[in-house]
């Protein structure tokens, strides 16, 4: 990018400057002898032409072309602004029904449900691990009755809705695309996203069910199923927000991220699905922490890497698999319980760095998901943050404004560099679902972690409210609270379903499913069988329980 | 004190997070107290029994769930049950103030909310244990 001449006189100026702040910096010296990132690397008072001295501006392009660093679309938000999608759901389909239409109003552009800790296990509302759990994080959904109640008056013609599902993403699926029929609307015109990122589960997120290997066949099944019937779904969102929130540092979040997107692909063109029929509608899932520059090179990394893997080791040829989609939410860890209203300012700047990382849908965190699930007035100031930034701090006015500075290229080299060292080392341990299996991914983000902490508490590291300009406080108030009664209303309407539908049809179907899961066919058309039939969430997820297995985790600390 | 301090960190119910719950038990370990991770889904039946068959002198149960007010009474019932409550018993996790008293009268010595150092939850099972 600089010519030699020119270098050279920077080279020269920059050992000029150095030499002339060393005597300020003896008399008066900095604030620490060394500056850290927020993942905690070293950072230089000073970056110039010199720290980007390789670059070269074919490396990163125009945006909506290979490698997609500076953005996936050419105009990016001056076409379109990004999806303020809010992340929502608890208690009863009916609630959660509330919730939704509540935010459509105020402006959210799409749906984000979440889901229970049984119904993402797989376990009906009656099973005994579920007592407690019932419609706490999330909505409870048993059977489609739960889903035609949750979607009720929602077009789903016109609204795009993201699922955070993992090991049933299947069947939850087939529950939308069931709703959906009975709206009248069909299944090509769906659009949203399934997480379906299982291997995540294993290293971060815990709410895995069957070992890896059925595991990785009901995502290809739904690959490929949806190739066909779903099209405008995307099938996965490879999620590196929660190996982020279980204390990563920002390479490894792109690194392992990648390394998992890397197995899915793999696993897809193994069973015999040609790359460019799938990859296409693959998407991601990151973070935002509170470094804002650092997680502004992380996007752009993130993006420039999965490009050039696409291409070149698995020979896509469509733009469309090589143009990394991201949905980001603002960092959770990152959130404290003391004086929550801190929060709303963490939450800008996460924001801000997602957008000025080209996100393409956004979750923001309210101030008081350190405390409790969030109340409808915190939501709405989180909702209320993006739309500052989207409409006032004029960021969106053009593309991928950060690009060429010094520091950003750097960086976005540097997590490039550190994500492939990641990948590199998976490769060599066989693979992410190998590098699981041993616990090494684990170790990895559990040594940051700890790290991380560490330096927390040795006040190293500064979160303001909590190990610095801490103040008397008192308990907050006006929690949100889950009416405990959710679990047995939702045991009730269960007792009352199975003696409704027809047992006889259910049984029939479910075992179809049982027929299918031992064999090799594509288990999605027999689940949506299943669930027309009003089949449980927990009865088809037995049943493959019985026919794959389940995960054992590897425990280290 | 002839044999270091055993503790039991356990992860009940569904919920995944085990951040806290390792980050704990590694604090632990480095302040030389011996320690046992549960991994997580862990009933209270399971956590209990592994508690007697361990040993131990504290359970340390983290959920971030909400499902606390449910599972962690089961667990101090449990132990009572089996003559057992002798073992300290402390919780961490996102539970909101108002739930502590509630805990703390069904048989939870201690409750650490986010941000507690651990060098807090170190010291109150140092001076707490009994024996």
């Amino acid at each position: 990018m600089f010519d030699k001449e020119k270098m050279d006189q920077v080279n020269e100026g920059l050992d000029k400057f150095n030499e002339k702040t060393k005597s300020m910096l003896e008399k008066r010296p900095e604030r620490n002898s060394v500056f850290y990132s927020g993942s905690g690397d070293e950072i230089k008072g000073l970056y110039t032409p010199a720290d980007v001295e390789e670059f070269d501006y074919s490396d990163i392009g125009f945006p909506g072309q290979f490698p997609y660093t500076r953005g996936v679309q050419p105009n990016m938000y001056r076409g379109r602004l990004w999806t303020m999608r809010m992340y929502a759901g608890f208690a009863t389909a009916e609630e959660s029904n509330k919730r939704y239409k509540y935010l459509v109003e105020q402006g959210s552009g799409g749906l984000s449900v979440a889901f229970d800790l049984p119904t993402q296990i797989g376990y009906d509302s009656d099973h005994e691990l579920s007592e407690g759990e019932v419609g706490k994080v999330g909505v409870a959904i048993d059977s489609l009755a739960d889903m035609e109640i949750l979607f009720d008056g929602i077009p789903l013609d016109k609204v795009s809705t993201s699922m955070t599902i993992n090991a049933p993403a299947s069947v939850l699926l087939a529950m939308y695309i069931a709703v959906a029929e009975k709206q009248g609307v069909s299944s090509e015109k769906l659009r949203g996203t399934i997480q379906n990122d299982i291997l995540k589960e294993y290293i971060a997120r815990g709410t895995y069910i069957f070992p890896t290997e059925p595991s990785m066949r009901l995502i290809t099944d739904i690959f490929e199923f949806c190739s066909k019937d779903v099209p405008q779904w995307n099938t996965i969102s490879i999620s590196g927000y929660h190996i982020r929130e279980a204390g990563s540092t920002a390479a490894q979040e792109v690194g392992f991220t990648l390394a998992d997107g890397i197995a899915y692909v793999e696993a897809a063109v193994k069973t015999g699905l040609d790359v460019d029929t799938f990859a296409p509608r693959l998407s991601f899932f990151f973070n935002a922490h509170n470094d804002l520059l650092e997680e502004v090179s992380k996007y752009r990394a993130a993006r420039t890497l999965w490009a050039q893997i696409m291409k070149e080791r698995f020979g896509a040829k469509n733009p469309k698999s090589m143009a990394l989609k991201f949905h980001t939410q603002t960092g959770g860890s990152t959130l404290t319980a003391q004086q929550p209203e801190n929060n709303i300012v963490r939450v800008a700047i996460q924001t801000l760095a997602a957008v000025l990382g080209g996100t393409q849908s956004l979750h923001t965190n309210s101030k008081d998901e350190a405390l409790a699930l969030p109340t409808e007035d915190s939501v709405r100031v989180a909702l209320r943050t993006q739309q500052v930034v989207a409409y006032e701090s004029g960021v969106t006015n053009t593309v991928d404004p950060l690009a060429g500075s010094y520091f950003i290229e750097a960086k976005t080299k540097e997590i490039m560099d550190k994500a492939m060292e990641y990948i590199t080392k998976i490769d060599d341990l066989g693979g992410a679902p190998k590098a699981i299996d041993n616990g090494y991914i684990q170790q990895e983000i559990m040594d940051a972690a700890y790290y991380y902490q560490k330096e927390v508490e040795t006040g190293e590291r500064i979160v303001v409210g909590m190990n610095k300009f801490q103040i008397e406080e008192e308990a907050p108030k006006d929690l949100l609270r889950v009416d405990p009664s959710v679990g047995e209303m939702q045991k009730q309407n269960l007792v009352d379903l199975r003696a409704k539908r027809d047992n006889a049809v259910v049984d029939a179907k479910l075992a179809a499913l049982r027929t299918a899961c031992e064999g090799t066919t594509n288990v999605m058309p027999v689940i949506l069988e299943a669930v027309k039939a009003y089949a449980t969430l927990g009865e088809i997820c037995g049943v493959m329980r019985e026919v794959f297995g389940e995960y054992q985790q590897s425990v280290n600390l | 004190m002839d044999r270091p301090i055993r503790v039991l960190v356990a992860k009940p119910g569904l919920d995944g997070h085990d951040r806290g719950a390792k980050v704990v038990a590694r604090a632990l370990r480095d302040a030389g107290m011996e320690v046992i991770y549960t991994g997580l889904r862990q009933t209270p039946e399971q956590i209990v029994n592994a508690a007697i068959q361990e040993d131990v002198d504290c359970i340390a149960v983290s959920i971030l769930s909400g499902a606390h007010s449910t599972l962690f009474p089961k667990i101090s019932k449990l132990l009572a049950a089996q003559d057992a409550s002798d073992i300290l018993f402390v919780g961490g996790g996102v539970i909101p103030d108002d739930d502590i008293p509630f805990l703390k009268e069904n048989g939870c010595s201690e409750i650490f909310t986010p941000g507690t150092p651990t060098t807090v939850t170190i010291d109150y099972i140092k001076a707490n244990i009994k024996r």
